[in-house]
């Protein structure tokens, strides 16, 4: 631990909290239509999508509606990777020549970006084509982060809504989130990186002979386009197998900082934009101070965590930080303020192997991610996970007083909270449900690869980060192996860790978001009661801390028995196994 | 139902061809024009002959001359990228970590009388993230620097000063303690010995 690490954690809370509202506000008056800086420029283009897609006269969508168009949408565009994925040797930009995907493998892929989730059971660099990587991978890191953005505003509405029930147009709001978020940022972002250092050009891989007289091959590729936007969107898939580890994506320290912050912004300024549309700033300040809580949690145990020797170093003789799958510019500071970040949001990029954290601070992104990823989480679905977990509090702060919940002036009734449970316990069930599976039977064991409790911790992480959509990984964790030639030939795989993980992110992803708009279609409109003596507050530092308390009781209760076999009785023992 | 599926076709086709090719390729055209060093790897040369990238760690074993990368995972591959992925409670990994202290004792201890387990820094001796981390700490370069001088036949000072020059500290270290990139410090060995 350095003075310098904690000076950076603090440079970065400080920019994103004064980020979040300004952000916010943008984002606030793109969905309401409002004029912003950009729309003189792509006013045209959004007119013209918008007419393409929902017609001149964009009808609003109720609940149902809006489900109904995030569910087809994401299906062709599932389906439409697929096939990419499945006939990559036709395409052109593949420099490499590499051949098309395996259907387990693609299954697992297509799912992984379609859920934005950014899970690598693949190896970019060493199997996909460029175009397959651009046309496949890095537009749906933009398109599910799109629905992700489109939903959580969309889920938003209904809360606010004092009458009425419709929840927006998809269409409308998918090319805003596109074409006056995403894409602006993306590509100020990857301009950026490449400065930085991130390599962006269409070549195909270079040939070398190295100072010493051996022989390296660079793979070179658009990293820097795509990079962007994982960062952005939440998808955080990589170019490379090994994500921002490489310096290709992640170049510098400086670089590393940005990313960051490209990770979290979003996430964070959704929640200014929740408090403008429902009228009052001060409910998102409490949304984001409760995820700011955790967060800053989070980093204060990993980071020590990860600045002492793991036990096999110990017991080896060596001394100083944890560096066994760490670069040395990155340190265990700017190491563990990525892993944090990127499991805090369901975002996933790694610039370090987490597989070799210590129990303790590896212990700490499966949390972040077992919090159900309200902490900030992808973007939009992280703002309406957390309003789940607000109308919960809600319902048990009621509970406890004897009066009927409210939230915003709304009855809370059974409704409402029978979707909530639905939506709040669903992806834990999948996750110790999986969990469990894999550990049971002889197909789930092929995929682990460290021997002890470590094994169980990959199999847990794998799922508790497929089915959260997040994409991080303990990647000792196999699902699809292929040689190094070129060619992805005579792979020999695991082909129910793809199928499992696959359906995980897929369900993972649209039932809790099914479940959300229908809690939204439900309060939509709903007749509001003015506060009296007896309302409790949401928007104070009282409810900030029952929220907090329910998120972790939720989740703690949940989890604690499995992180016990995995990674806390790594941390509780100088054992090696 | 028949007018989602037709929008979400269009849909799906015009954004990838917006977000699929115009965008990576609008960046790819901006890159090669403001960035071009950066954006294809920032590679380097020596006596006009490509030898590498300074963002790509290479292989220095068994060259007594060089500076050396950290440990790889992946044997240096710069395509198949990898980490070792071993737990921190792993007794191979902890095996191979001692090997590594050993080879390091082996190989520095000869220039730098009194070289403990306890002066070896954790870089080292553990697998980078990547397998071609390009950089090591200032502490491992100033422990390399005695037997790089000593093989070279330089004065400890000048390949000190060389580290110095090759170390990446940013915004006083606010980024990072500093780094040492090695290829970039070995090209500059070579350079200091040819005139």
């Amino acid at each position: 631990m350095t003075a310098s690490g904690w000076l950076q954690i603090g440079l970065l809370l400080v920019l994103l909290t004064g980020i979040t509202p300004l952000l916010g506000g943008y984002i606030h008056r793109v969905f309401g239509g409002e004029r912003v800086l950009l729309t003189h420029a792509l006013g045209p283009a959004e007119r013209r999508l918008s007419a393409l897609l929902a017609g001149r006269e964009p009808a609003g969508q109720d609940w149902k509606g809006y489900a109904g168009s995030v569910l087809m949408f994401s299906a062709v565009c599932w389906l439409a990777l697929f096939l990419i994925l499945r006939t990559q040797s036709i395409q052109p930009f593949n420099p490499q020549g590499f051949r098309s995907g395996p259907w387990d493998l693609s299954f697992n892929t297509a799912s992984s970006l379609v859920s934005n989730t950014g899970w690598q059971f693949y190896a970019g660099d060493t199997t996909l084509s460029n175009f397959a990587q651009m046309a496949g991978i890095a537009v749906n890191g933009f398109l599910s982060a799109a629905v992700g953005v489109a939903t959580g505003i969309a889920v938003a509405r209904g809360f606010a809504n004092r009458s009425g029930k419709e929840l927006g147009n998809f269409w409308v709001d998918l090319t805003r989130a596109l074409l006056y978020v995403l894409l602006p940022l993306a590509i100020v972002g990857s301009v950026f990186l490449v400065s930085e250092g991130a390599i962006q050009t269409l070549a195909g891989n270079v040939h070398l002979s190295t100072l010493a007289g051996g022989s390296q091959t660079l793979a070179l590729g658009p990293v820097a386009s795509q990079k962007a936007i994982m960062l952005l969107g939440s998808a955080g898939a990589g170019f490379y197998a090994v994500n921002s580890t490489i310096p290709f994506e992640d170049p510098s320290g400086v670089a590393n900082f940005v990313q960051v912050l490209m990770i979290l912004a979003i996430p964070a300024a959704l929640t200014a934009t929740y408090g403008r549309m429902v009228g009052n700033r001060r409910q998102g300040w409490a949304l984001y101070a409760v995820m700011l809580a955790m967060f800053l949690g989070a980093a204060a145990v990993a980071y020590p965590a990860e600045s002492r020797p793991s036990p096999a170093m110990r017991a080896a003789g060596a001394h100083g930080l944890n560096m066994e799958g760490k670069e040395q510019r990155l340190q265990a500071s700017d190491s563990t303020l990525m892993a944090v970040a990127a499991t805090a949001v369901g975002n996933g990029s790694t610039n370090a192997a987490l597989d070799s954290f210590t129990g303790l601070g590896g212990s700490i992104p499966m949390a972040n991610m077992m919090t159900g990823e309200v902490i900030f989480g992808s973007v939009g679905s992280g703002l309406f996970g957390m309003l789940l977990m607000v109308l919960l509090a809600v319902f048990v702060a009621g509970l406890m007083v004897g009066r009927t919940p409210e939230y915003l002036g709304k009855r809370i009734e059974a409704r409402e909270i029978k979707l909530v449970t639905i939506g709040a316990i669903a992806v834990p069930l999948i996750v110790l449900f999986m969990t469990a599976w894999a550990i049971s039977t002889r197909y789930g064991m092929r995929s682990i690869f460290n021997a002890g409790p470590q094994g169980f911790s990959e199999t847990l992480y794998t799922y508790t980060s497929q089915a959260n959509n997040n994409g991080s990984a303990f990647a000792g964790y196999v699902g699809f192996s292929q040689p190094h030639a070129p060619g992805n030939v005579g792979a020999a795989g695991v082909t129910f860790a793809d199928l499992a993980g696959g359906a995980a992110m897929l369900v993972g992803r649209f039932l809790p978001m099914l479940a959300a708009l229908a809690v939204a279609g439900s309060l939509s409109g709903k007749r509001t009661i003015a506060a009296g003596e007896g309302t409790m507050r949401t928007d104070t530092a009282v409810f900030a801390v029952l929220l907090l308390a329910t998120i972790s009781i939720v989740a703690l209760l949940t989890f604690v028995p499995a992180l016990m076999l995995g990674p806390l009785v790594q941390a509780l023992t100088p054992r090696l196994f | 139902m028949l007018r989602q599926l037709r929008s979400s076709l269009q849909a799906v086709i015009v954004l990838t061809l917006l977000l699929g090719l115009a965008y990576p390729l609008v960046i790819t055209g901006l890159a090669q024009v403001l960035w071009p060093h950066q954006a294809n790897g920032s590679r380097v040369e020596q006596d006009g002959r490509l030898v590498g990238s300074l963002l790509i760690g290479q292989d220095f074993r068994d060259q007594e001359r060089y500076f050396q990368s950290r440990p790889s995972a992946s044997v240096y591959d710069a395509v198949a990228t990898a980490a070792s992925n071993l737990g921190p409670n792993s007794r191979r990994l902890s095996l191979e970590i001692r090997q590594r202290l050993g080879a390091f004792l082996r190989r520095e201890g000869p220039y730098n009388p009194g070289l403990t387990d306890a002066a070896v820094p954790a870089d080292a001796v553990t697998a980078s993230g990547s397998g071609v981390d390009p950089d090591i700490s200032m502490a491992n370069a100033a422990i390399q620097a005695h037997r790089v001088a000593a093989v070279r036949g330089l004065p400890l000072a000048a390949v000190m000063r060389l580290v110095a020059e090759h170390t990446d500290r940013l915004a006083g270290g606010l980024f990072g303690p500093g780094s040492v990139n090695v290829l970039a410090l070995n090209l500059a060995l070579d350079a200091a010995r040819a005139p």
